[in-house]
């Protein structure tokens, strides 16, 4: 097998270069289509009616009143389908379309009105009448693993696990009350090596419940004719849509044709089924085509990000050797399953951090509770479980007296180290990391520069600080991907891939990849929208992976057709492959240049196309798991106001440790959108609950970083080392600056104000108790 | 119910039309084929929605569409002239200033609203005036790169269709 990593080594003619996007020309303009875009001929509309409670017994649903305003088709109830499976999930499937019998969460669809517009669907909405008993909610995680906590689930008939993630079934069987998912990693003597530590620390910590806010809403549109049901929907996985619908519909996949075009924000809020079982019950039932769009607020109602109690300990040497961490782990996981129990297994990989550690022991679970259902956020599981493992580091650092620099320096993974027993090794250098990162911290700018806006009273209490952290997840998913290549006649070439234009910029960066292999332009190279009827199986469109793993589908795709164009070639010559050489754009046949379009006509006699295929799965190179390690390297200098406990970041660094940047200007853009994202968990987000309902479900409440919240200097690094298995030694990128930023900032506030936070997010009001608690 | 009348420009075109008084602007707009303004919050926050009304910004979820009788609209779709993007768009492209492109319609109106207003802004000044629109993807410094660059392209003004009596012969 081809070395893929290195195996360009003259001058690059189209990957490695900040070409522009292929969407710009479309998304400047306001042309790019959105699924909330999509209209069909005779489309009605639908809306949803929500569970006002956390937790109840329905008795009655009264649709008479709503059926007869204006404009509406029908109102479904899941008393309406009792032929079709009323739940969906790609791991469990729990997950009720509307709800069966009970309401698990305050905010849970109950009715689907379907109207002729979307108005008068929204307006029937409150005519429907929910009549039902209010059951005990269970809300804390820890508190719904209490032997004596309300079961939830007290009939595991309703959980059936799905075929392609059997590693997730033992939680379903396990006997333990509300018990969604749990992960355990051990190694080593844990209690030996906490007995021989000279300074143990210990805390809890508290990451909130977050929401990803994608700026388009959860929609889809939904035509359902006979048994064949066509699907535009904002998701990021398409094929995970197809095979959730197949289920509650019994019908084959081939039946089920799902369309995503651009995607308008996604960072893993759009993962799997969302809006579209329902969206389709709605199409089937009136024979319709029903487009359905939430608003933000109920889209805040779907999903969000588990939030995690962490109870750490960690044991270290007087040197500041780590001898031993030990987590103990509890996510909220909502009300079912969905992604569950692969942010639990993730948090259990990405919280001990990568180190050489004698004995690591953790035990994470998810519990079921009566809120919001959890599920995939960008990182998941590792913005959690670094927050805990690296203040917990800091923590140390300080009560050692020794330097964060240092004391990491002492135990940090090299490369070639097993940072997770049995899985692949650490292909990076984290010390040259953290030395490039750490050069460009703790630089302060001159009060008049960084300070501007602070008049001379208010810059007298601001307190300095400066804080970094490290993560390495295991990232890019099981490598099952399938691409084509087609080229045409003229030479330009169309690649078929399912993975979903999310802005993370596949349209451009897969075609960089393609027009690098065959010598072609970039713009001769234009990449098709997925659609499961006509480009092929792609697993998923996250954990950084499309860069790096479909790009090794797309490598292959194009070996492929340079094969199928050398048989063609050999066929029209009469000649063995041997006389056959590929030159740029085409090949060579004794001494006569050919281009492709040549070729193919010369073969079909007229017309004609060449197709390539080419796929990934665990095996060779990426027999190894994870595929590649996705590394977090970022820090922050900030001010606090010490009257307000305000936190203003005034610079922030990121390295972003990608292999090879494909397209560098994209490969920053990645970088500076997660890790402002992650300052937003750091310094404001978190939903709030109060007697079992959403406090704060819509975005004024909820509070997401503006461009007054950026940092007076964005310092960004790229470093390529071209050490990562996808092409040209490229590796993920999109969560790595992300993943540390929560303990970033908060070992720069612990700096700052001499106490140390053991929750997010770090608001003013948490801010100034911490300082005024001294 | 239809029971409102409204003359208007739009993109530069004299447009007359009969709506429902609670038609909000927005859904006006996307029922006509311009869904270059975007919904997301629907509560005047985000500004995925912003359009132009008599060359200011405005958040087309929470305007009704009566209110525009009279007066100038600009979207989106009218910023581009002859099949040329104009210089805001440019700027955009070139500096990487948009991923997902949902908040990217309403950003760039934004932004021109404040260049034709303000052809040379400080970086407090653009922050100022796009504070109003947020962006999920991008962290937001290649938008102010955009800016920046779009105010210093060599080009007489940002596409001006706010006065269209002038321009529409």
């Amino acid at each position: 097998m081809t070395d893929r990593r290195n195996r360009r080594d003259e001058p690059f003619t189209a990957a490695g270069y900040s070409v522009p996007r292929k969407d710009a020309e479309a998304k400047v303009t306001g042309r790019a289509k959105y699924a909330i875009d999509v209209e069909l001929p005779r489309m009605a509309h639908a809306a949803v009616v929500r569970s006002e409670y956390p937790f109840a017994r329905i008795r009655s649903i009264d649709v008479k009143e709503a059926e007869d305003a204006p404009g509406v088709i029908r109102v479904v109830t899941a008393n309406d389908f009792p032929e079709l499976n009323p739940r969906f999930g790609h791991i469990i499937r729990d997950h009720q379309i509307l709800a069966v019998e009970r309401t698990m969460y305050q905010g849970e669809p109950i009715a689907l009105v379907v109207a002729e517009t979307r108005q008068q669907a929204l307006a029937a909405v409150d005519l429907v009448e929910v009549e039902a008993d209010e059951l005990e909610a269970v809300i804390d995680a820890r508190e719904a693993l209490e032997p004596d906590a309300v079961d939830l689930y007290p009939d595991d008939s309703e959980k059936h696990a799905n075929e392609s993630f059997v590693e997730f079934q033992g939680a379903i069987s396990s006997g333990f009350k509300n018990l969604c998912a749990q992960m355990d990693v051990e190694w080593g003597d844990i209690d030996e090596q906490f007995q021989s530590a000279d300074l143990i620390v210990e805390s809890e910590y508290s990451f909130p419940m977050i929401y990803g806010y994608a700026m388009e809403p959860y929609c889809a549109v939904v035509d359902y004719r006979g048994d064949l049901i066509d699907v535009w929907t904002t998701t990021q996985h398409a094929y995970s849509v197809r095979e959730d619908l197949a289920r509650v519909f019994e019908l084959p996949m081939s039946n089920i044709r799902v369309q995503v075009p651009y995607v308008g924000g996604a960072y893993g809020t759009k993962a799997h089924a969302k809006v579209e079982p329902l969206a389709a019950l709605g199409a089937r039932i009136t024979g319709r085509p029903v487009k359905l769009v939430l608003t933000i607020e109920e889209s805040m109602l779907t999903t969000r990000a588990d939030s995690a109690s962490i109870r750490a300990r960690s044991g270290f040497r007087s040197d500041g050797k780590i001898l031993a961490r030990e987590f103990d782990i509890v996510l909220n996981s909502g009300a079912f399953t969905d992604n569950s129990p692969l942010v639990t297994n993730k948090l259990a990989h990405r919280c001990f951090g990568p180190y050489q550690i004698p004995a690591v022991k953790v035990r994470a679970r998810a519990a079921f509770t009566n809120t919001v259902s959890a599920s995939s956020l960008r990182g998941f599981g590792a913005p959690q479980g670094v927050f805990a493992g690296e203040s917990q580091i800091d923590e140390a650092a300080e009560k050692l007296g020794i330097e964060p620099t240092e004391l990491r320096r002492k135990n940090l993974a090299r490369r070639g180290d097993e940072i997770l027993p049995g899985k692949r090794p650490l292909e990076t250098d984290l010390i040259e990391n953290m030395d490039i990162l750490t050069g460009s911290l703790g630089e302060r700018q001159s009060n008049d520069d960084a300070r501007g806006r602070a008049d001379a009273t208010r810059r007298e209490r601001l307190l300095n600080g400066s804080g970094f952290a490290l993560s390495a997840s295991d990232a890019g998913s099981h490598p099952s991907s399938v691409a084509m290549v087609r080229i045409h006649t003229d030479g330009s070439v169309t690649g078929l891939i399912s993975s979903t234009e999310l802005g993370q910029g596949r349209t451009t960066a897969l075609a960089q990849i393609i027009a690098e292999e065959l010598c072609l332009p970039v713009d001769s190279v234009a990449i098709a929208d997925p659609d499961t009827s006509n480009t092929p199986y792609e697993r998923a469109t996250g954990a950084s992976r499309t860069t790096a793993l479909v790009g090794r589908a797309i490598q292959a795709a194009c070996d492929d057709v340079r094969a199928r164009i050398h048989t063609y070639a050999a066929d029209v010559f009469g000649c063995g492959s041997e006389n056959i050489r590929d030159v740029s754009t085409g090949v060579e046949v004794d001494g006569h240049t050919y281009s492709y379009g040549q070729i193919i006509e010369k073969w079909f006699g007229a017309g004609g196309e060449a197709v390539g295929v080419g796929e990934i799965r665990r095996a060779g190179d990426l027999d190894a798991l994870p595929p590649f390690w996705e590394i977090g390297t970022c820090g922050v200098d900030i001010d606090v106001d010490a009257e307000t406990g305000e936190v203003i970041v005034t610079n922030m660094v990121t390295v972003g440790d990608v292999g090879f940047a494909v397209n560098p200007a994209m490969t920053e853009g990645q970088d500076a959108g997660a890790a402002m994202m992650g300052m937003g968990m750091a310094l404001h987000e978190e939903l709030i609950y109060m007697d079992g309902h959403l406090q704060n479900s819509n975005v004024v409440d909820y509070r997401v970083p503006r461009m007054k919240d950026l940092p007076q200097v964005l310092n960004q690094m790229l470093v390529e080392r071209r050490d990562g298995v996808g092409p040209y030694g490229s590796k993920g990128a999109g969560e790595g600056a992300l993943n540390p930023m929560g303990a970033a900032v908060t070992n720069a506030v612990s700096q700052a104000i001499g106490v140390r936070s053991y929750t997010l997010p770090l608001t003013p009001e948490r801010v100034w108790r911490l300082i005024n608690s001294q | 119910m239809v029971d409102s009348h409204i003359q208007s420009w739009v993109n530069g075109k004299f447009e007359s039309s009969d709506i429902a008084s609670n038609t909000l602007l927005l859904d006006y707009l996307r029922d006509r084929g311009l869904t270059g303004a975007k919904p997301s919050c629907e509560l005047e926050v985000c500004g995925a929605c912003t359009v132009l009304i008599d060359g200011l910004p405005a958040s087309s979820c929470a305007t009704l569409a009566v209110e525009l009788d009279g007066r100038n609209l600009e979207t989106i779709e009218g910023l581009i002239s002859d099949g040329r993007l104009d210089r805001v768009q440019r700027a955009f492209r070139d500096e990487f200033a948009f991923q997902c492109g949902y908040c990217t319609p309403g950003m760039i109106m934004s932004a021109t609203a404040l260049l034709r207003t303000n052809p040379n802004p400080s970086r407090d000044e653009i922050i100022h005036w796009l504070d109003g629109n947020i962006c999920r993807c991008t962290g937001y410094e290649s938008i102010i790169r955009a800016v920046q660059t779009a105010a210093q392209a060599d080009e007489d003004s940002v596409h001006d269709t706010s006065n269209p009596e002038a321009t529409n012969d």
